[in-house]
């Protein structure tokens, strides 16, 4: 090793000087970098490289068969200044993201730190309960059960016999109905990752810290929690809250298996339903990138604001 | 400080029996009865809502047909049968492909996405928590953002990618771009930031390479977090129906078979319900299995200074 080296350095101003270089410190740590390979070099061509892609693709008119024509911002201006739709949708998904993925995020955390305090069968029951509807497939339909319109549905069964109404009433098929409807059952889909994040993460506490703090003077569970618990799972909240905001401003699956798409005077339509609309069904890719586009620096933009929120707590 | 009352917390541990009420006194500091019965409450009325279309979903599997279709519709099944399933076996026998050819590729693909995509990105998480190199925070961020990008635009250039490479309509077009999701690098690393440092220099001084700090030392320390990763990416491979990866009948996975029984419309209602029922179970079952090791390591480590 030694021997191949050609510049040997002369004194100890050089060997700081050249410790300082780029060059140095990659050479220095690239077993790092070897760790890194296998990871980022299918990341680079599988997720980036697509990305790099449907941006350019965004300022093109492309319909996947013939190649894309460049058109500059018209698929911009398009959307921002022509497309309703695409203004009931992004209302649609922003209400989402600023009523059921704030929620979320504080049922999940409430939920698995009152999980934490149980032990053994118990606890692993427990989070099954809670766990359960987000790890099941596609188990949502049963809700289409639930709130079938007619009287078959279980819903209106339970209302009609009780005298709540007189008629069925066709839950997914009525606008006021169908935007809470679909809430609900994001907020019950969404105690997912960011769920079973936050009990691997208060697993991994340590229990000293605890009674250090009970010795500290924390009188009480919220005290605790506060001032103990958050502060020490700060990287889990932080991809919790990653997770919820990719979650809550994806919403599109539910919406389109329970409501339809296009569903009843576009209620529930959601930007990503707008552009699975375009994408998939007329083929529009240029116009889908640029949906993408904007739903993305719209997250980064939240994401941000979240991440500095964050930050602050436990102070 | 110093003038505040201490409290006295007694160390049961090298007793051999202690009584429960004692137990619980050692472990659970600051926890008052009022407080308990209304956070446990609290729980308890959320936790039927959320169970309630589980249990519609096991339920329904159980029904006889005509319960199935019985008006006014009852949640519980009245005369349970496994009827449904004896069904769906012989749907099952009665395709194109054998079944069990279906099962085998779900295992490869399930199996595969899921230790890949976990050893991935645990090693390329570890430097990333831990070293520091250039481009670190380039690297990181560019993850983050990834994640925020609608995967259903991006799907035709990576289509596009995949044929390049040749792997199109084989397992690997879907285990490979599996291995580098974002969200598993970026769980790991946050959990890795949290072993402290001493404890990966400790193990420098005593000679140890990075490779086997990494394997003997930070995965250990972090098994909570990768079980949890391989719930998750169980789940989604599992969920896997091949898309447009997939051409060959002999290659698609179950997922993708129970989907065409289910299509069948009224007349396999029954099959259907079973269907639904399978898809959940086995994605539970491994979620049970792991979340029981999550715990062991509970209370076999803790992660100290």
């Amino acid at each position: 090793m030694a021997a191949k080296r050609k510049n040997v350095p002369a004194d100890a101003a050089e060997i700081a000087r050249m410790q300082g270089t780029l060059r140095y410190r990659i050479r220095k740590n690239r077993i790092s970098y070897v760790m890194l390979a296998p990871y980022f070099i299918l990341f680079f061509l599988f997720t980036v490289l697509p990305v790099i892609a449907s941006i350019f693709f965004s300022f093109t008119d492309f319909n996947v068969l013939e190649l894309p024509k460049f058109v500059g911002w018209k698929n911009y201006i398009k959307l921002l200044l022509e497309d309703d739709i695409f203004i009931i949708s992004l209302k649609n998904t922003l209400l989402f993201a600023v009523i059921t993925g704030p929620i979320s995020y504080l049922l999940c955390l409430l939920f698995a730190w009152i999980i934490n305090e149980f032990k053994g069968k118990l606890r692993a029951f427990l989070t099954l309960i809670f766990y359960a509807p987000s790890i099941s497939g596609n188990a949502y339909v049963v809700w289409n059960l639930i709130l079938t319109g007619d009287r078959y549905g279980y819903l209106n069964g339970l209302l009609l016999k009780y005298g709540i109404i007189d008629e069925a009433i066709l839950w997914m098929k009525t606008e006021k109905y169908i935007l809470p409807i679909l809430m609900i059952v994001q907020l019950w889909l969404s105690l997912g990752t960011g769920f079973l994040a936050f009990i691997a993460g208060l697993q991994t506490i340590d229990h000293t810290m605890y009674e250090a703090a009970a010795i500290d003077g924390v009188r009480n569970r919220w005290q605790e929690l506060w001032f103990v618990t958050l502060p020490a799972m700060k990287p889990q909240l932080m991809f919790g809250a990653v997770m919820q905001i990719t979650q809550s401003f994806a919403v599109a699956d539910i919406s389109i298996n329970l409501a339809g798409n296009p569903s009843v005077n576009y209620a529930g339509a959601t930007v990503i339903t707008h552009l699975l609309d375009y994408g998939s069904t007329r083929f529009e890719m240029g116009y889908a990138s640029a949906i993408a586009t904007i739903l993305f620096l719209l997250m980064v933009g939240t994401n941000k604001l979240v991440q500095k929120m964050l930050r602050r707590v436990g102070e | 400080m110093s003038r505040r009352r201490q409290r006295v917390i007694v160390d049961y541990s090298n007793r051999k029996w202690v009584p429960f009420w004692m137990r619980a006194k050692q472990t659970k500091l600051n926890r008052s009865k009022a407080g308990n019965g209304l956070l446990f409450g609290l729980m308890f009325i959320c936790g039927i809502f959320m169970a309630l279309p589980l249990v519609m979903v096991v339920n329904n599997a159980l029904k006889p047909l005509d319960e199935l279709f019985q008006y006014p519709p009852k949640v519980f099944v009245r005369n349970p049968t496994l009827e449904n399933f004896s069904d769906l076996f012989v749907l099952m026998s009665d395709t194109w492909v054998p079944f069990s050819r279906y099962i085998m590729n779900t295992v490869i693909i399930t199996m595969g996405g899921m230790v890949g995509h976990v050893l991935c990105a645990s090693l390329a998480a570890y430097p990333l928590a831990k070293h520091k190199f250039p481009g670190r925070d380039i690297l990181f961020n560019m993850v983050i953002l990834s994640m925020m990008f609608s995967w259903t635009v991006t799907q035709i250039p990576q289509y596009l990618i995949i044929s390049l490479m040749g792997i199109n309509n084989t397992y690997l077009a879907l285990i490979l771009p599996a291995w580098s999701f974002g969200m598993g690098l970026y769980l790991m690393k946050q959990f890795m930031e949290q072993i402290p440092d001493s404890l990966i220099d400790s193990a420098k001084i005593d000679g140890a390479g990075e490779f086997s700090i990494f394997w003997r030392i930070v995965m250990p320390n972090v098994k909570p977090a990768w079980l949890t990763l391989a719930i998750f990416q169980f789940q989604y491979m599992w969920g896997n129906t091949g898309g447009t990866f997939l051409r060959d009948e002999e290659l698609k996975p179950l997922q993708f078979a129970l989907q065409q029984i289910v299509q069948g419309g009224a007349a396999r209602a029954g099959a259907g319900a079973a269907v639904t029922f399978v898809i959940a179970a086995v994605p539970i079952t491994f979620f049970l299995i792991a979340q029981s090791n999550i715990m062991e390591t509970m209370t076999t480590s803790g992660m100290k200074e």
